[in-house]
């Protein structure tokens, strides 16, 4: 089984996010980066298809070259193939990203034969357009569902589960298929030793970014206003606990 | 004109389409409504109270349960004729869902997310405010398109019925939808057990890394009890195998509207924030008087959580007499 999952690098903020001077970027001086949440898990859920199916996982993403930083992670998880797709840095607008994205996909699978699966996250941690993966399914005529919170695999077929509003939706996609995942599908493993060597030695390939820009386009980011401190201190240690029960109970909550 | 998307699951409105409507009321211009599949054709006299002038109700074999493909084709059917300024829907898993597979489908832009303020639709470019990281920094963004596809986010308009109600007249047809659409029709429904869940709760009790252990979380689990609550929990209590992700709070994980969260032993990360901020009351326990989660919240205990729950739990049942 041949899997592709794509995986954004994002900024890791902590108690706030700050915002450049020119308001067009988060201010990253201060902050790690990740992979955005849904799409570890993306990266989990594919790794177990291949230990459960056989075959090979790739990874894909479409950012500044720093985002080798994310592949060499995947690939100390597992993945074995690894495409970056360098742009400047600056945010890429969804069809814009889209199109980069399915013309690589197009480029790998003339090499490497079809993916079976591929693998995104449900929405991106930083901008949540909710768009790429459908609209990379759509360019390529394959089935797509989002928010899956199971996936199973019977070498033809994935069935694929996903919850709205309490009602659990069960769908079959005939392979070759496109799933968005949500965090909580499954609980992604950590790095091992072994994977970290393995993933210095990962050869990363350079695909070219083809595709004109969208119709959407960022103006500004800009932080909602912060709410003024209205914190009262009710004490420190157990003392402190009779003073909770008091604001309980005046809810109406005992 | 303007389009809005009514959601609902076999005849059972979604709310946040009322949030949808109204905000399309904004625009000052005639609003739609379009319904999918005949069990919503009950729904038009509720479309027409929040401004609707007319439900396009789209009848279709395919159209009985949800499908993301079906339901994007019937929409792109009505859009082909009807030729709105913009086609709208709640920011919704589902509503976020279809729209992307219309926009696809036009190879058009879309805008997820959009919440009611500063909007400029004066020009062929719309101008929008739209929310990233699940709500902690806003978007300033133009849309440039016939159609603009756009869904609008969850809360951010207060759902409010037209002045002057208006009576939406039923107008049903049938779309043209590929038969290709029937791969991402749902295949079984498991209705699951309503209870007390995390989004809907009164009490949370929310414990993070600070709690230490799967194990650690019983004394969090027996206030919880005490309370007729439910016990959330931080990410990376999550990520560390202690709970399951369904008690996760934050971005990622659910937004509760709890009248009280007890936030113990968390410190606070802003996608942690934007799933507590819909809790009316805030009280943090934690051994970092300086922890974002205490500085933001309305009450705090400075302490070690390990002694602070079991002691709340204690006082409550001593002063029930039990
Ligand atoms: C894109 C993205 C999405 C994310 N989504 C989510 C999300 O949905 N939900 C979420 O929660 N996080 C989310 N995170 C993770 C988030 O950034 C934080 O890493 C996480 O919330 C930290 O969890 P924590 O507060 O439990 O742990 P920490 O940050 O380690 O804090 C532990 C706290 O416990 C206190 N403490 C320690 N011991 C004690 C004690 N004995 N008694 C009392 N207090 C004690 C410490 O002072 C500290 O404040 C996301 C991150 C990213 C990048
Ligand atoms: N720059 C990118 N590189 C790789 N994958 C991406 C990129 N942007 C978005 N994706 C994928 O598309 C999904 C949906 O993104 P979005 O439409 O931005 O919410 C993400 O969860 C990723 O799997």
């Amino acid at each position: 089984m041949r899997v592709l999952v794509c995986i954004k690098r994002v900024p890791a903020p902590g108690a706030r996010i700050n915002v450049t001077e020119d308001g067009l970027a988060v201010d990253t001086t201060n902050l790690g980066f990740t992979t955005s949440p849904h799409e570890e898990c993306a990266l989990e859920a594919g790794l177990q298809l291949v230990e459960e199916h056989g075959g090979s996982a790739t990874a894909l993403t479409l950012g500044p070259p720093e985002a080798e930083e994310q592949l060499r992670y995947a690939a100390s998880l597992g993945v074995t193939d690894a495409a970056l797709i360098p742009t400047d840095g600056t945010d890429w607008d969804p069809q814009r990203t889209a199109r980069a994205i399915g013309h690589v996909i197009a480029e790998l699978e003339a090499v490497g034969g079809e993916f079976d699966v591929i693998l995104f996250g449900n929405e991106s941690a930083d901008s949540g357009g909710f768009q790429v993966g459908v609209r990379v399914a759509r360019a390529l005529g394959r089935p797509m569902i989002t928010g899956a919170k199971g996936l199973t695999m019977d070498g033809t077929t994935a069935r694929v589960q996903r919850e709205i509003d309490g009602t659990q939706e069960v769908y079959e996609l005939r392979l070759p298929a496109i799933i968005g995942v949500k965090e909580g599908i499954n609980l992604p493993r950590y790095p091992t030793m072994k994977g970290r060597l393995a993933s210095r030695k990962l050869g990363v390939q350079i695909h070219e970014a083809v595709g004109e820009p969208g119709g959407q386009r960022m103006v500004q980011l800009v932080s909602p206003p912060e709410q003024e401190s209205r914190l009262v201190v009710l004490g420190a240690g157990p003392a402190a606990a009779d003073k909770v029960v008091d604001l309980l109970a005046e809810r109406g909550l005992l | 004109m303007i389009l809005v998307l009514v959601e609902h699951d076999r005849g059972v409105l979604a709310p946040a389409s009322f949030e949808a409507l109204t905000f399309a009321r904004a625009f000052d211009c005639e609003v739609h409504a379009i319904t999918l599949g005949a069990p919503a054709d009950e729904l038009a006299p509720y479309l027409g109270a929040y401004g609707a002038t007319a439900v396009h109700q789209a009848h279709h074999d395919l159209l009985v349960d949800y499908g993301p493909d079906a339901s994007a084709d019937a929409l792109v059917s009505l859009v082909a004729t009807l030729k709105p300024g913009a086609l709208m829907a709640t920011g919704t898993d589902r509503g976020n869902e279809v729209l992307a597979h219309v926009a696809a489908r036009l190879d058009a832009p879309f805008v997820a997310n959009v919440t009611g303020e500063n909007l400029d639709a004066s020009a062929d470019r719309w101008e929008l405010t739209r929310i990233r990281w699940g709500g902690s920094l806003h978007e300033r963004a133009t849309i440039t398109a016939d159609v603009r596809l756009l869904t609008v986010a969850l809360h951010a308009v207060e759902p409010t019925p037209a002045p002057a109600p208006a009576v939406a007249t039923p107008m049903p047809f049938t779309p043209t939808i590929d038969p290709s659409a029937a791969i991402t029709i749902v295949r079984d429904r498991v209705k699951r057990e309503v209870g007390q869940t995390l989004a809907t709760a009164s009490v949370v009790v929310g414990g993070g890394r600070g709690v230490g252990s799967a194990e650690g979380f019983e004394p969090l689990e027996a206030l919880a009890r005490e309370l007729g609550g439910v016990v959330g929990c931080s990410r990376a209590v999550t990520n560390n195998g202690w709970r399951n992700h369904t008690d996760q709070v934050g971005q990622t994980g659910t937004r509760i509207g709890a009248d009280v969260y007890l936030a113990c032993g968390i410190s606070g990360a802003i996608q942690h924030w934007v799933g507590a901020s819909g809790a009316k009351c805030i009280i943090a326990i934690n051994t970092d008087a300086a922890a974002n989660m205490v500085t933001k919240a309305d009450y705090a205990v400075i302490g070690d959580l390990h002694e602070i729950v079991p002691a709340i739990t204690a006082a409550i049942r001593s002063r029930r007499g039990v």
